[in-house]
C-alpha cells in the first residue's frame, strides 16, 4: 500500500470519527437513560478497519485536531480544556484502544469476523480505554479509584452494547467491500 | 469548519500562541497544588474575569464549562459521600480553573497558530517517518473532509427518514464508513496525481466560523 493512500486513509478515517461524534445522541434503547455517543464507537471501528498502526495514527490525529481547537468530541467539545477536565485520561487512551483493537483483530485471525470484532472491541474499546480513563479521573478529581471506578460504571453496559454494534457494522462493510478489513 | 477560536482582537489575541502555551503549563503548575478552598475560589474568579477582559460578550464563553457540570455534580456527590466534601469542592473549583484557562488559550488562538506553535512538539515524530509536511496534510485533510462526511451522514440520515427508519440510526455508520473508503481511495489518486504527499505543498488550514 503507497504512502499516500495510507495518509489519506488515515484521515480520512479521523474525519468519520468526528462525523460520528458530531450526531445527535445516538437513540440507542438499553442502556438505562445514559447518553451514548458514537465516538467511543468509531475507536473500535478504527482498530477494526485500519489494523493498529493506522488505527492508532487515525485516532491519534483526531485527538490532535481536537487539541488545535475544533470541537469534535462529542457534544461539541473540544479545544486545550478537554485535557484539562476530568475525562483527560479517557481522551488520551483513545489511540491506545485503537491500537489494542486493532492488534487483538490481528491475533483473532482465525475466528469468526463477528466474534473476533466483538471481542476485540471490548478488550481495546472498554478494558483499554477505561484503563487509562479511570487513573485520569483520580488524578484529576482526587477520588480515590473505587469511587472514580464506580461513577463511571454506569457506562459500561452502553460500551458493551457499542462493542456489539461495532462486530455488526464490520461485518456488514466486510460483506460490501470484501477484503477491506486488514485482518481478513 | 467549526472551530472554538473567538474572532477578534484582544490582548490575549495578540500573545504569540508558544508564550500562551507556556503561561498555560506554569499555571497549571501553580493551580495543581493548590489544597484551600479560599485560594482556589479566588484562582477560578480571576481565570473567570480574564474572559471579561477579551472585551464584548467575551464573559459568555464561560459558558463552555456546561457540558462539564454533570461530572463536576457526580464527582462533587461522591466526594460528599466518602466525607471528603473539602476536597471535592477544592477538586471541583481546580478542574474548572484549568479547563477554563486552556479554553482561553483555544478560544484566542488560531489552529493555524497552533499547529506552528507546536511544530517543536512534533519534530521527535521525524525518527518514525512522520514529516511534518505529512503532519500538516494529514491535518488539513481531516479538517477538510469532517465536514463533508458529517453532510454525507446528514444526506444519509434524510434518505433514512425518507424511507421511514426510525431508531437505529448506528446502521447508517455502515454506509458513511463505504462512502469514507471510497472517497478516500479518490482522494489518495488526486493526491498521486499530483505528485504524491511529498512533493505537493499545504496551504495553512483556513478556517472560518
Amino acid at each position: 500500500m503507497n504512502k499516500d493512500r495510507t495518509l489519506v486513509q488515515i484521515a480520512l478515517y479521523a474525519a468519520v470519527i468526528a462525523a460520528l461524534g458530531l450526531l445527535p445522541k445516538f437513540n440507542i434503547p438499553v442502556a438505562g437513560g445514559v447518553p451514548l455517543t458514537a465516538q467511543t464507537l468509531g475507536l473500535m471501528l478504527a482498530g477494526i478497519m485500519l489494523g493498529p498502526v493506522r488505527g492508532f495514527l487515525s485516532v491519534a490525529l483526531f485527538i490532535l485536531v481536537v487539541a488545535l481547537g475544533a470541537p469534535l468530541l462529542a457534544g461539541g467539545r473540544g479545544g486545550l480544556g478537554v485535557f484539562a477536565g476530568p475525562t483527560v485520561g479517557f481522551i488520551v487512551g483513545f489511540p491506545f484502544a485503537a491500537l489494542v483493537t486493532g492488534l487483538m483483530m490481528q491475533q483473532l485471525k482465525n475466528v469468526n469476523l463477528f466474534a473476533a470484532a466483538l471481542i476485540s472491541s471490548i478488550v481495546g474499546g472498554i478494558i483499554v480505554l477505561y484503563a487509562f480513563g479511570i487513573p485520569g479521573m483520580v488524578a484529576m478529581t482526587s477520588l480515590d479509584f473505587s469511587g472514580a471506578a464506580k461513577a463511571i460504571l454506569v457506562f459500561i453496559p452502553g460500551d458493551i452494547i457499542k462493542a456489539l454494534i461495532a462486530a455488526l457494522i464490520a461485518q456488514s462493510v466486510l460483506r460490501a467491500m470484501p477484503g477491506i478489513i486488514p485482518s481478513r | 469548519m467549526i472551530t472554538l477560536y473567538l474572532a477578534r482582537s484582544s490582548w490575549l489575541h495578540h500573545l504569540p500562541a508558544g508564550f500562551k502555551l507556556c503561561l498555560l503549563a506554569a499555571s497549571s503548575m501553580l493551580i495543581l497544588p493548590v489544597t484551600q478552598l479560599e485560594l482556589m475560589l479566588a484562582s477560578m474568579l480571576a481565570t473567570a474575569l480574564l474572559y471579561v477582559t477579551l472585551g464584548g460578550r467575551g464573559w459568555q464563553h464561560l459558558n463552555m464549562v456546561k457540558p462539564l457540570l454533570p461530572f463536576l455534580a457526580v464527582i462533587m456527590a461522591f466526594h460528599f459521600w466518602a466525607g471528603s466534601a473539602y476536597e471535592g469542592g477544592v477538586s471541583v473549583l481546580r478542574l474548572v480553573t484549568m479547563f477554563l484557562l486552556a479554553n482561553l488559550i483555544t478560544l484566542t488562538t488560531r489552529m493555524t497558530d497552533m499547529m506552528a506553535a507546536l511544530q517543536p512538539v512534533f519534530w521527535p515524530l521525524q525518527w518514525v517517518g512522520i514529516s511534518p509536511r505529512a503532519l500538516a496534510l494529514a491535518v488539513a485533510l481531516m479538517v477538510r473532509f469532517a465536514p463533508v462526511l458529517v453532510l454525507v451522514m446528514y444526506n444519509l440520515d434524510e434518505a433514512w427518514k425518507a424511507r421511514g427508519g426510525k431508531k437505529q440510526k448506528w446502521r447508517l455508520i455502515v454506509p458513511l464508513i463505504i462512502q469514507a473508503i471510497r472517497l478516500s481511495d479518490h482522494v489518495a489518486e488526486a493526491l498521486t496525481a499530483r505528485g504524491g504527499s511529498s512533493k505537493i505543498s499545504v496551504r495553512p488550514i483556513e478556517v472560518r466560523r
